[in-house]
């Protein structure tokens, strides 16, 4: 029994570490964004800022035009959710439920896009958007993302599950398709299109390399961009002004996550499973 | 069969085949059209150069470093990732709050962005006043460069790479581990067989889809690795990090040799090809078996 409770406590402190390994850099930046400046270069380091300075995170915003950084983000990560679930819906109903000549291989259009990332296809897609005048227009980090194959994907196994006899009745009825779409399908499939919907605002809120590649002027860039260009103020050693800034980019994600925790765990996880 | 019901299909998924065609499936082709081409991106006219774009890359040092800092790092934090995120996820498969919490811990860097990630690292990694010198400093053992030195400056990308990593991993693994019926473990007698025996005879065939689905997808991603690169290293110190994604983003938007860096493209496509082929290969064999 002595031997047990002693193991237990050996696994508890152990998992405390490994907690601590994981949340210390997060901390440090917490601290650092609150330290003055002289307090950042001290050494050895230390955790707790003699005076707290709210100051850093004014500095960092007013650093660059980070309302305009902002508000891209945020038209950018709701126009594509938003396109994207029309676009997701209205093919993976078509795939699920009709059968139409050619279908296999638009589906395999769709399959091979799923393993296309954006880092092997950049430049053609720059040559591409800037010969129709796209680069520095948010239009240009939207339109390649207003479809996506995994959403397609994922969905299209939901609308499958949906039963044949609910449809069959409702046509009986008369109803027309699009009615069967959003009264009956999209209802059904609810917990995918969450899952869906976290995942791909979470990916294009974070997105760092396509508006890099896509952008070279302030006009159309986002919040991620922003907050890297940090590393140039004050000739780039200006730490407690560049945490201050991370913290805008990460604490709301962090939230975020705090609250739906399980609903996010469960939607990254499923979507690797699958 | 009215003509508008046989249509409507077509109509439905136009707009998604339409994106996927011209921003994913056309740029394939014109990629590798453009390899085989010299073009600086002003001059309208393009001049064909069969192979040569190929020769050079294999002739030039820099980038044959270049690749093998890509198997370096992608070979380095696959295995790692996958050993340790293995490791924890038989440790933290358990029920309970607390074990819900330290999940969650371990995931949470999966869902920051790569710029927060590597901006704090850096931070941690600074050679003069970072945390981590200071706590090695603590210990009473010396200093590390980090990401100042060529010597170090791939393995601390490859150790923030893990620590981004792991907690996605762990969690895909501990979704395996909980598939496993118990009853398989009950049925085969080893009871009483030790907990190695035990992991190597049953968990870990068992396993064995999760496995190969998360050693593929990670190898395809690390190859692919650029934001930490661009952001904490800029491909240095004297070119020890620089990998694919970065120096075909380099020789395309700073030195504007497309087709060259198009050629370099047409490289990752075939390794990203590869692994993909292998990852539906064993995936069908999985099927054929079940």
């Amino acid at each position: 029994m002595a031997r047990k409770s002693i193991l237990r406590t050996l696994n508890v402190t152990a998992t405390i570490v490994l907690v601590a390994i994981f949340a210390i850099p997060f901390l440090w930046m917490i601290s650092t964004s609150l330290k003055s400046y002289p307090e950042t270069v001290i050494f050895p380091p230390k955790w707790i800022p003699s005076k707290v300075m709210w100051s850093n995170f004014q500095a960092a915003w007013e650093s660059g035009p980070f309302l305009k950084y902002l508000m891209n983000s945020v038209v950018v990560s709701i126009s594509i959710l938003l396109l994207q679930f029309t676009t997701i819906i209205l093919a993976a109903y078509a795939f699920a439920r009709y059968s139409f000549k050619g279908d296999k291989l638009l589906f395999g259009i769709t399959m091979v896009t799923l393993m296309i990332p954006g880092q092997l296809i950049f430049l053609p897609v720059y040559l591409l958007l800037s010969k129709w005048g796209l680069i520095n227009n948010l239009l240009a980090l939207i339109l390649p993302f207003a479809s996506s194959a995994f959403g397609i994907f994922m969905l299209r196994q939901s609308f499958k599950q949906v039963q044949e006899e609910l449809i069959e009745a409702a046509r009986l009825d008369q109803t027309p398709e699009w009615k069967i779409i959003l009264r009956i399908m999209v209802p059904m499939a609810r917990p995918t299109l969450v899952t869906f919907a976290l995942f791909s605002f979470i990916a294009h809120w974070n997105d760092y390399f396509w508006p890099l590649v896509m952008t070279t002027s302030d006009a159309a860039r986002t919040l991620p961009i922003g907050i890297s260009k940090l590393r140039e103020v004050d000739g780039g050693a200006a730490w407690h002004i560049l945490m201050a800034g991370n913290m805008i980019l990460v604490v709301p994600i962090l939230i975020v996550f705090l609250f739906g925790q399980r609903q996010i765990i469960k939607a990254f996880v499923y979507s690797g499973v699958k | 069969m009215t003509f508008w019901s046989r249509f409507r299909p077509y109509v439905m998924v136009a707009p998604s085949i339409v994106i996927f065609s011209i921003f994913f499936i056309y740029p394939i082709f014109y990629m590798i059209f453009l390899s085989f081409y010299n073009w600086d991106f002003i001059n309208p006219v393009k001049e064909f150069v069969g192979f040569n774009n190929f020769v050079e890359l294999f002739k030039d040092s820099a980038f044959l470093q270049v690749l093998s800092n890509s198997l370096n790092y992608t070979l380095l934090s696959v295995s790692l990732s996958i050993v340790i995120s293995l490791l924890l996820a038989i440790w933290l498969n358990r029920e309970g709050a607390w074990y819900g919490f330290v999940q969650g811990a371990l995931f949470s860097p999966h869902i920051v962005s790569l710029v927060s990630v590597s901006l704090v690292w850096m931070w941690l990694m600074d050679p003069k006043f970072g945390l981590l010198n200071g706590l090695l400093d603590m210990v009473g053992l010396p200093k590390l460069e980090w990401l100042s030195s060529p010597d170090s400056s791939l393995l601390s990308l490859v150790l923030v790479s893990v620590w981004k990593g792991v907690g996605y991993n762990a969690l895909i693994f501990i979704a395996g581990l909980q598939s496993i019926p118990k009853d398989v473990y009950e049925a085969s007698a080893l009871d009483e067989a030790n907990w190695w025996r035990k992991f190597y005879k049953i968990t870990l065939p068992m396993l064995s889809p999760t496995l190969f689905f998360l050693i593929i997808i990670n190898l395809i991603s690390s190859f692919q690795v650029f934001e930490t690169i661009a952001i904490m290293t800029n491909g240095g110190p004297i070119n020890s990090t620089n990998t694919l994604v970065f120096y075909i983003y380099e020789y395309g938007f700073r030195y504007f040799k497309i087709g060259y860096a198009s050629a370099a493209g047409v490289i990752l496509l075939v390794v990203v090809g590869l692994l993909t082929l292998v990852y539906f290969k064993l995936l069908s064999r999985k099927v054929h078996y079940q």
